[in-house]
């Protein structure tokens, strides 16, 4: 068996010479991931990987991106929908840097408050939440204090 | 404790020694009156939901302090009607006051005040949120009729899913060491977020369906109204109603101690039997009156006068 898997041509995709490869995305999340990075209007190189067999979470999604580093903001929405992604920077083809993404103590802007009776969905106010879980990621809404999890998010 | 130029927004933004602080202020402003401390001072009171009787203890609390209050008046009258928003209206009442006391139906709707009144802002309830001058002076009632907040067995009953008074002051009594009974039917229980939380922070909780079971191990007692919209079926509620009332005889028939003591947010409907009103463990007027020298202790702290 394992013998096959090893015989078995590997799937072969361009490398990139300098970026950011962000690996480990759960797989139903990964064009979530792609519209969080704007990829439709990228104009280097993208490349954009689903169903990919993967032990940590059986199949994932991998997403490669020429000459882009990202923004915290962007870090921070991947750390929502994306919690187990792993971010590779990339130089001259080799990783030269390789972090797991990690939400910050509070997010601000990045997502929608659920609650329709909260004063950041009545008027034009910044959300801002406390995090309080970072895997399963767990949000406080500073303003009506609701607490929402991962199926809640509303992207901005 | 709150220091000058702070709000009181939420429960959540004290801990227990700020909580116990408080409520030493609120004792001596009990014993002393201090009349005259807030002379010069001047609260506004905007409330653009109504609640005459929170309004009244503002003002009242203010006026024992020497202090003067200015009306906002009736959301219909105010410039609210004509579409002005919320920051700017706050904005413009900031410029006349030295403090704000602040009613929305908007969740949220004072900490974004607290941001950009430019005077304190104390939350006089957001919606269905917080209303921590609530908390306060129920902790205040706790601790004035059992010497203490730790070691007690705390039960609440009503509409425990949707009452703001009551996730506050668990919140605030998860800071202490107690015990916390639910006594509720399954369509108004605990919200299952809070439940974690309490679950998260250790603390000590177990829930009900029966009034009667629990009512001999508890010291406080919290009572709620349960209120018909929450129910699509009328006989549900009236079945749901009846049996959470408590009543003289339930008193006696369960087994509840003698030094029980029972609360409630008031108004009350049916859920409290007048019959329990000239007894001992009745508590909620005095707890009612307990909102002044609360409500005083929060002003002067915020105005830096304490
Ligand atoms: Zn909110």
């Amino acid at each position: 068996m394992a013998a096959e898997e090893k015989d078995r041509p590997q799937l072969s995709v361009t490398a990139i010479r300098n970026g950011t490869v962000i690996d480990h995305i759960r797989n139903e999340a990964t064009f979530k991931v792609a519209d969080i990075l704007r990829l439709d209007r990228e104009e280097e190189v993208v490349l954009v990987g689903m169903n990919l067999p993967s032990g940590k979470v059986g199949r994932k999604g991998l997403i490669k991106v020429e000459s882009r580093e990202l923004t915290p903001d962007e870090v921070n929405k991947i750390a929502l929908i994306a919690p187990d992604a792993t971010l590779n920077i990339i130089k001259d083809y080799a990783v030269v840097g390789k972090r797991h993404v990690e939400l910050p103590d509070s997010v601000e802007e990045i997502v929608r408050c659920i609650n329709p009776d909260c004063v950041t969905n009545k008027q034009d106010v910044p959300s801002r939440f406390d995090v309080i879980r970072s895997t399963p990621p767990s949000l406080r809404c500073a303003y009506c204090e609701r607490t929402m999890r991962s199926g809640d998010f509303v992207l901005r | 404790m709150p220091q000058a130029g702070d709000s009181v927004i939420s429960i959540r933004d004290f801990g227990r020694d700020e909580i116990l602080q408080v409520l030493a202020a609120a004792a001596r402003m009990e014993e002393c009156g201090h009349f005259g401390l807030l002379e010069g001072c001047v609260l506004a009171t905007v409330f653009l939901e109504p609640s005459t009787r929170t309004r009244l203890s503002f003002a009242s609390a203010m006026m024992k302090l020497g202090g003067q209050v200015l009306d906002f008046g009736e959301p219909e009258q105010s410039s609210f009607k004509k579409g002005e928003s919320l920051s700017d209206a706050v904005r413009i009442v900031g410029g006349y006051c030295d403090v704000i006391a602040l009613r929305h139906p908007w969740e949220g709707a004072a900490r974004l005040a607290a941001q950009i009144a430019g005077v304190p802002v104390i939350n006089a309830g957001d919606g269905a949120n917080q209303h921590p001058t609530q908390t306060f002076l129920d902790l205040y009632t706790i601790q004035k009729v059992k010497g203490q907040v730790d070691g007690l067995t705390v039960g609440f009953v009503g509409d425990l899913k949707y009452g703001r008074t009551v996730h506050s002051l668990v919140t605030a009594l998860s800071r202490f060491d107690c015990e916390q009974v639910f006594v509720a039917p399954p369509s108004l229980a605990m919200p299952e977020g809070l439940l974690a939380e309490l679950q998260q922070g250790g603390v000590s909780y177990s829930q009900s369906e029966e009034l009667a079971e629990v009512l001999p191990g508890l010291d406080i007692l919290y009572c709620t109204r349960i209120q018909q919209e929450r129910f699509a079926d009328s006989l549900e509620y009236e079945r749901v109603k009846g049996a959470y009332r408590l009543d003289r005889t339930l008193l006696r028939d369960s087994g509840a101690r003698e030094s029980l003591r029972i609360m409630h947010p008031l108004p009350r409907v049916d859920e409290l039997a007048p019959d329990i009103d000239d007894t001992p463990h009745a508590v909620y007027f005095e707890q009612a009156r307990n909102g002044v020298p609360v409500r005083q202790a929060l002003l002067a702290l915020v105005l830096g006068k304490v």
